[in-house]
């Protein structure tokens, strides 16, 4: 989901100039394919804090999310097709939070709603909390606030909604060969792991303690 | 800096009353404390303890949280203990020097004590000899210092106080991953091993669990029924009815619960250590963030903290509107809470959707007057932040008078008498009265268990003394009983709405002149709020400077939670969720 | 005990709202329709039954004026300046810390100049929580109601520059209004004072 593929400004490979047919027919399937699949993303029912209140008073009759298609909150991350992250990330929560996003099955979205899931929030400077969700998972959709009214929730699964309508039924991740990656799960160590960054951790700590001697105290 | 300590003690003869009288069973153990209180021996504050409680009849221990005076050296715990009758606090101390760090556990005399000792360990370091259970709480286990010790420093650590002075007059923006050397908000201890790289957070849990469940297993001898294998359950943190990143650990036998034990922190947002970087104001808004349902009364809380050391009371008008506010908010909280303890019950959503819309439009007054749906920001040291007008309080009377009444009978006709509630509630998750005291469990918890302890009523604040209200109590403290007590709160709350509406004068909402930076005069100060989940504290030390020396906050659902485990044990595991419904739990409280 | 009476009352409150929003439906099709905008208020307001849904975005909820999101700089119109004199107290203020102002300074003195040279607010840090708007004193920094905001990216959109951040003053008199007014009054008023001392001095 790295990329996405707008169909109006799709470079047409050279191989395939001849045969505006198949381009046609790949973005009529595309717009029903989206279409379809627009109006019935299905978010995960998963609330981290404040935000997630706000989340489900767009879920409640006032704002009324199922308007969108968006009512059926399930518990379950295999049936989820959106995940909200709704509220602060800490330390302690985020391995779990990977885990569900590894257990969703494509195709799979990723709306952060807050200040806090996007980039720290207020609660940036805090030892325990994560500066942003998507140091870890990708996400689609940026929603700031704090915490955002249910209706800049509901804008910005609009926005969500202009994104997959721009997917291209032949370049979606999920159709491709192969599997898709797992992301691998942060470790609590003596602080948050990020697995891949252990080989620079390991590298760099090495480094400073052939600098400094290893004294206990001292810590980076 | 200069710590709080340095003041000068208070003369022996100062001592009065309760504290004469145990200064004079315990002599030189006992002394007085700088501002408030005395300071016990580590040798004899067990006994002390006991004889606090058994003799002075302080037998609700509120609050207990721990203080780094880093200049003189030592770590000071302090209690706060009450009488269930009302009145003042008790206020002891015990200290113990930094180095040693240790100080005898009170579990053995108030239960409700194991968290928050856990809290101090966790947080502050601070051993507690004889607790039975001395494990990080709020963050992991592995987890690499004791962040709120005054020398523990945090990744993105800028300055020791707010305002930073890299933000003015040459503010150029940069990120804090930008400042640090991982490009993160992490540290690793120089001596750590990356190749040990292990999630071992989670091992002394289950490990502990497994031996409880094997040695139980031992020892019950029952020939005539099954052999059953005890089976530890883990439930959340991403559960859906756990009310967020909460999670428990059950130890099952069959479907019958033998031991729960919660654990927490997912949403550990640091809120105290923010919080002695904050100026006193700064934190107003911070306070919103910890029960996010009711930040009305969370600023009310804090404002009343402050207030007693700043020594200012806000103006008539002010004194109203905070009443109405936090009363309101007590409705909505409440509203919340039963339509969300429905849905545990099964009836999903339904309920809590007509709840929704009740509390949607005391939103709409608390958007206008202050600004924001849920984080009010409202209260301010010595006011509140914006008058209202004429045109709202018609509009809350409106509400006050025909929609709220009819709301909350409709819930009551529907929900009350409904078999299924009766059936799924009644005699679920009892909590005798002795044990509610002993647990310190707070609000509807305390009151559904036949204790009449309302802090409105037993050491009142703001204007709460002028208004004609009942307490709420019923006596069989399980889980039916404490959403009846839900019911009749909102039929007191409405009580106090309709006096305080018809009554608001005209006039300032401001004592003095608003001021982001003051120098708060140097002293220690708790201040406690009948919140809707319990007994909101806020303990704060000031060393004269603008920014609190100690910042911590008693929160209810905390403390709530302690006696969870002797709420559920017996019951099937399909009553968890009921029962842990009916405590009515927030994180951004439980965690902070 | 007879099982059952429970539920069927439970499900009568649920036919009740459905059949009102009938009868609402009804008593507006007199009025023009449900939707219509003039609705708005009443089918929101205290007295509001049946269906209570907004339909957003065809419909928005009107805001009140304290409503606070993301803060933004005032620029004066009419003497064409930004109204901020980079005094630094917002930037004080800020609980999380999330304004940063150059200071401007006058390039032939280098002197310090009363206009923010740059001024960041970053969004993915603001609480929202209205204090430099409160304490700013002059009027300089104003609480959006612009909640529209979600992106597809954070670190360029969502870091609010010194360009993103103006918005002239009408647009300020708009949403604020009686705050504006009263900025009016007291220029008023301090215009008056002005003449009166010119008038005494002559
Ligand atoms: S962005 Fe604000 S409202 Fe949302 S979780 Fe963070 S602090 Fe709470
Ligand atoms: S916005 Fe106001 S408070 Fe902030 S620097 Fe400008 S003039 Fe000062
Ligand atoms: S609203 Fe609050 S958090 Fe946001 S910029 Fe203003 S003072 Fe800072």
């Amino acid at each position: 989901m790295d990329e996405l593929h707008d169909l109006n400004t799709m470079p047409v490979p050279s191989e395939l100039r001849n045969n505006i047919f198949i381009t046609t027919i790949d973005r009529f399937v595309s717009y029903i394919y989206n279409w379809g699949r627009k109006r019935s993303v299905w978010p995960m029912m998963f609330g981290l804090a404040c935000c997630a209140i706000e989340m489900i008073c767009a879920a409640a009759s006032r704002f009324d999310i199922a308007r969108f298609g968006s009512e059926l909150m399930r518990p379950s991350p295999r049936q989820a097709d959106l995940m909200i992250v709704s509220g602060t990330v800490t330390k302690k929560m985020v391995p779990q939070i990977v885990r569900l996003y590894n257990q969703m099955s494509e195709p799979k979205y990723v709306i952060s709603m807050g200040a806090c899931a996007t980039g720290g929030g207020p609660f940036k400077e805090g030892y325990n909390v994560v500066s942003g969700i998507d140091k870890f998972i990708p996400v689609d959709v940026y929603v700031p606030g704090c915490p955002p009214r249910p209706e800049a929730l509901l804008h910005g699964l609009l926005k969500l909604y202009e994104k997959i309508e721009r997917q291209s039924v032949r370049s979606v991740p999920w159709y491709q060969r192969g599997e898709s990656e797992a992301i691998p799960v942060p470790i609590l160590g003596p602080d948050l792991i990020d697995p891949r960054r252990l080989p620079e951790i390991r590298a760099r700590l090495g480094e400073l303690q052939a600098q400094q001697g290893s004294s206990p105290e001292s810590s980076l | 800096m200069t710590a709080p300590a340095k003041a000068k003690a208070a003369p022996l003869a100062e001592l009065k009353g309760d504290l004469a009288v145990l200064k004079e069973k315990f002599g030189d153990a006992v002394q007085p404390a700088e501002y408030e209180g005395v300071v016990i021996a580590n040798g004899v504050l067990v006994e002390a303890a006991r004889f606090i409680r058994d003799e002075l009849g302080y037998q609700y221990l509120s609050s207990l949280t721990a203080v780094d005076y880093i200049q003189e050296g030592y770590f000071e715990v302090v209690y706060h203990a009450y009488r269930l009758e009302g009145g003042g606090p008790l206020v002891f101390k015990a200290r113990t020097p930094r180095g040693v760090a240790t100080i005898p556990s009170l579990v053995s005399v108030w239960p409700g004590a194991d968290f928050q000792e856990r809290e101090a360990w966790d947080l502050m370091g601070i051993r507690f000899a004889g607790h039975p259970n001395l494990k990080r709480i709020l963050l992991w286990e592995g987890f690499h210092g004791h962040p709120l010790r005054k020398d523990w420093k945090e990744p993105y650590y800028e300055e020791e106080h707010k305002p930073f002075s890299s933000r003015w007059p040459s503010g150029h923006h940069i990120r804090a991953e930008d400042r640090v050397f991982w490009h993160d908000n992490v540290q690793y201890p120089l001596d750590w091993d990356p190749d040990q790289a292990e999630d071992t957070s989670d091992e002394w849990l289950y490990i502990g669990m497994g031996q409880f469940a094997r040695a139980e297993t031992g020892e019950r001898v029952e020939p005539k029924s099954l052999r059953t294998e005890r089976l530890v359950v883990n439930m959340g943190p991403q559960h859906p009815s756990t009310h967020g990143v909460f999670r428990m650990v059950v130890t099952l036998d069959g479907e019958t619960i033998v031991r729960l034990e919660p654990v927490m922190g997912y949403l550990h947002r640091n809120h105290e250590k923010i919080g002695e970087r904050n100026m006193y104001l700064q934190n107003m808004p911070y306070t919103d963030r910890l029960d996010y349902i009711c930040s009305m009364s969370n600023n009310l809380g804090y404002a009343i903290a402050v207030e007693k050391l700043l020594g200012i009371k806000p103006p008539e008008r002010a004194e109203y509107l905070r009443v109405i506010m936090a009363e309101f908010t007590r409705i909505v909280n409440h509203l919340w809470a039963i339509g969300f303890l429905l849905n545990d019950l099964g009836a999903f959503f339904t309920p809590a959707l007509y709840a929704i819309e009740e509390r949607e439009l005391i939103l709409d007054l608390f958007e206008e007057a202050a600004g924001s749906r849920m984080m009010c920001n409202y209260m301010r040291f010595g006011g509140v932040a914006y008058d209202v007008s004429d045109d709202w309080i018609a509009r809350a009377k409106e509400l006050v008078y025909n929609r709220l009444p009819r709301a909350i009978e409709e819930l009551d006709r529907y929900l009350t008498h409904n078999e299924l509630i009766q059936s799924r509630c009644q005699g679920v998750g009892v909590l005798p009265p002795d044990l509610a005291v002993a647990y310190s469990t707070a609000g509807p918890v305390l009151r559904a268990s036949g204790i009449p302890y309302d802090v409105r009523r037993a050491e009142p604040y703001s204007i709460y003394d002028r208004f004609d209200f009942d307490v709420a109590v019923r006596y069989n403290g399980d889980v039916y009983d404490r959403y009846l007590i839900r019911i009749d709160e909102m039929w007191q709350s409405l009580r106090i709405l309709r006096q305080a509406l018809e009554q608001i004068p005209r006039g300032e909402i401001q004592a003095g002149k608003k001021q982001y930076m003051m120098r708060v005069p140097a002293g220690q100060a708790y201040g406690r709020v009948e919140n809707p989940k319990g007994e909101l504290g806020f303990y704060l030390v000031s060393d004269g400077s603008p920014n609190p020396y100690r910042y911590h906050i008693r929160a209810p659902s905390f403390i709530n939670l302690t006696a969870l485990n002797e709420m559920c044990k017996g019951h099937k595991v399909a009553d968890v969720v009921v029962i842990l419904g009916s405590i009515d739990i927030v994180l951004g409280e439980v965690d902070r | 005990m007879i099982y059952g009476i429970g539920i069927l009352k439970g499900l009568g409150v649920t036919l009740k709202h459905f059949i009102e929003s009938y009868i609402e439906d009804v008593r507006y099709l007199f009025e023009g329709g449900r939707y219509q905008p003039r609705h708005l208020p009443a089918r929101q307001g205290p007295r509001a039954r049946g269906i209570f849904t907004v339909q957003y975005p065809k419909e928005k909820l009107p805001l009140p004026e304290n409503f606070r999101y993301i803060p933004f700089l005032v620029y004066d119109t009419q003497e064409n300046k930004i109204k901020c004199t980079s005094c630094g107290i917002c930037a004080k203020v800020c609980p999380p810390q999330c304004i940063w102002i150059v200071r401007g300074t006058d390039p032939s003195t280098g002197r310090p100049r009363p206009e923010p040279e740059a001024f960041y607010i970053d969004a993915t840090i603001c609480m929202s929580c209205g204090f430099c708007a409160e304490f700013c004193p002059f009027d300089a920094i104003k609480m959006d109601h612009d909640y529209e905001l979600s992106s597809y990216e954070r670190y360029e959109s969502l870091l609010f520059d010194l360009p993103r951040l103006l918005k002239p003053d009408t647009y300020h008199a708009q949403i604020h209004p009686s705050d504006w007014a009263r900025e009016l009054a007291e220029k008023e008023a301090e215009k008056a004072k002005k003449r009166e001392k010119a008038a005494a001095r002559a």
